[in-house]
C-alpha cells in the first residue's frame, strides 16, 4: 500500500473503507499543509477539493463587508472540511481558515466526482460517508439557530 | 411554628457579596441573618424571595463544603430573577430550602465522570464539580464540557482557567459563534463528546442546560456508549411550594421540586418530547 493511500485510509472518515476503493480515491489525493491564518478556501471560489484534517484546527467563517467575520464551526483532526464539492454549482459558501498549523489530505473534487460517476459502488460508499456528516451538521446548525442559551430560551 | 420549622416561611438572608459574572448574570453569596446556614447537596435548590416582587427556584452554585453562606448564580430573565440579579451587597431577601435531589457524586466514585453544561446550566453543576475535584483521587477520568453562546457569555471565567490548568481534568469549552479572536471550539456541545477520552461502560454523566441541549447531549452520550441509566440531568419547571404539594411542577408521575431537579435520564426520557406535559 502506498504511503498516501495508507494515510487516506487511516483517516476516521474512511474507517472500514474497502482497500480497492481506497486505492481509487487516493489517486485523487495529495498532501497539504496550511500555516496559521492561511485560508483553505474562500466563499465563492470553486469547490474543487475535499479536506481530510490530519492535524490542526480549521475555522469555518462567514464575513460581510466592513464587519468582523463570524466563526460558526471549527473542525479538527479526524474531521473533514468541505461538502460543497457534491452539490452544483460546486462553489464554496463560506471561508475556511487554519487557526493553527494544519496538515490535511486534499482530494481533488472533480477527479472524485468523475470516479464516482463511473463507479456506482464507489459513489454510494462516498455518499454513505458524507450523508451522516451533512445530517449531523444540519442538526447542529438547527441547534445553533434555536439559540438555546439566549434570553428568549431561558 | 417558627420559620425554621415551616417550609413555607422564608428565612431572612442578606447579600454578603456580589460577583458580576456576565452582563446579565450575577453570583450572590447569601448569609443567614439568624442561625446557621443549613447544609445542602450538590444539585439542590432554594426558593429565593425578592421582597415585593416574588419567589423563584434557583439552584445552589457554591461549594457544599463551605459552611458560611449559600451561593446562587442568577440570570436576569424575568421580574424576580431580574430583581435578584440586581441586588447589591447588604440587601435583604427571603430564602426557603434546600430542596430537591442531588447529583450522583457518591454513586460515581470509582467511575469516570463526564460533566456537560450548557449556558447557565454550569451553575447547578458547579457544586458537583467542587465535590469531585475535592476527592479527585476517588474518580477515574474527569471531563468537563461547557457550551455557551459566545466567548463573552462564559461563566466563572477565572475559575475555569484554574480548572483548565489542572492536569487531572479534561476541559473543553465551545461557543455557538465567535469572532476570529476566539481560538477555542465553535459548535454545539454534544459535538465535543466523541472527541473526549472516557470509558463509556463506566461513566457517570451529569448534564445541565436548556432542555433541547440536554436531549441532544443525552443522544450523543448514548451514541458514544453511555447507557441512559448512567445519565443524569437537572430539570427546570415552574416551582411554587417546592415540597411536592401544589402540583405546579408536575412532570408525568413526578414533581420536579421533590423527585428532581436532578433525575436519571431513563426515568424521564420518554416524557421530554411530550408537548402536553
Amino acid at each position: 500500500m502506498e504511503g498516501l493511500e495508507r494515510i487516506v485510509l487511516a483517516h476516521p472518515f474512511f474507517a472500514g473503507f474497502e482497500a480497492e476503493l481506497g486505492q481509487v480515491v487516493s489517486g485523487c489525493a495529495r498532501n497539504l499543509r496550511f500555516e496559521t491564518g492561511q485560508y483553505l478556501f474562500r466563499a465563492g471560489d470553486e469547490a474543487n477539493e475535499i479536506f481530510l484534517i490530519r492535524q490542526g484546527v480549521v475555522s469555518i467563517e462567514i464575513a460581510a463587508p466592513g464587519q468582523k467575520p463570524t466563526v460558526f464551526a471549527t473542525e479538527r483532526e479526524g474531521e473533514i472540511v468541505g461538502a460543497a464539492w457534491m452539490v452544483p454549482p460546486y462553489r464554496w459558501r463560506f471561508d475556511a481558515r487554519a487557526t493553527s498549523l494544519t496538515r490535511a489530505i486534499g482530494i481533488d473534487a472533480r477527479c472524485l466526482r468523475e470516479k464516482c460517476e463511473a463507479d456506482d459502488h464507489l459513489g454510494y460508499e462516498m455518499m454513505k460517508r458524507f450523508l451522516p456528516v451533512v445530517a449531523r451538521r444540519l442538526d447542529e446548525t438547527r441547534l445553533q439557530m434555536l439559540d438555546v442559551y439566549g434570553k428568549q430560551s431561558a | 411554628m417558627t420559620a425554621a420549622e415551616d417550609p413555607f416561611i422564608p428565612l431572612p438572608y442578606c447579600v454578603g457579596r456580589v460577583r458580576r459574572e456576565t452582563g446579565d448574570t450575577a453570583s450572590l453569596e447569601l448569609l443567614p441573618l439568624a442561625g446557621p446556614r443549613p447544609s445542602f447537596k450538590a444539585g439542590q435548590f432554594n426558593m429565593l424571595t425578592a421582597f415585593g416582587v416574588g419567589e423563584v427556584a434557583i439552584s445552589m452554585s457554591g461549594d457544599p463544603a463551605e459552611t458560611e453562606g449559600f451561593v446562587h448564580t442568577v440570570r436576569n430573565v424575568g421580574a424576580v430573577s431580574g430583581a435578584l440579579a440586581r441586588l447589591e451587597t447588604g440587601a435583604a431577601l427571603g430564602l426557603r430550602g434546600p430542596f430537591g435531589t442531588a447529583w450522583p457524586t457518591e454513586e460515581a466514585i470509582g467511575a469516570d465522570v463526564l460533566i456537560v453544561a450548557g449556558g447557565l446550566g454550569l451553575a447547578p453543576l458547579r457544586p458537583a464539580i467542587y465535590e469531585v475535584l475535592a476527592r479527585r483521587e476517588r474518580y477515574g477520568r474527569v471531563v468537563l464540557l461547557y457550551g455557551t453562546r459566545s466567548p463573552r457569555d462564559i461563566l466563572y471565567r477565572a475559575e475555569m482557567g484554574r480548572w483548565r490548568r489542572r492536569l487531572d481534568v479534561d476541559i473543553e469549552i465551545t461557543v455557538d459563534h465567535a469572532d476570529p479572536a476566539w481560538h477555542g471550539n465553535v459548535g454545539v456541545v454534544p459535538r465535543l463528546i466523541p472527541r473526549m477520552s472516557f470509558d463509556p461502560q463506566n461513566t457517570f454523566a451529569m448534564v445541565c442546560g436548556p432542555e433541547v441541549m440536554m436531549r441532544f447531549t443525552a443522544s450523543a452520550l448514548h451514541e458514544a456508549g453511555v447507557s441512559f441509566e448512567r445519565i443524569w440531568i437537572s430539570m427546570e419547571r415552574n416551582m411554587k411550594c417546592a415540597i411536592g404539594l401544589c402540583g405546579h411542577c408536575q412532570f408525568g408521575p413526578d414533581f420536579i421540586c421533590k423527585d428532581g431537579p436532578v433525575m436519571r435520564y431513563d426515568r424521564i426520557a420518554s416524557l421530554l418530547a411530550v408537548r402536553e406535559i
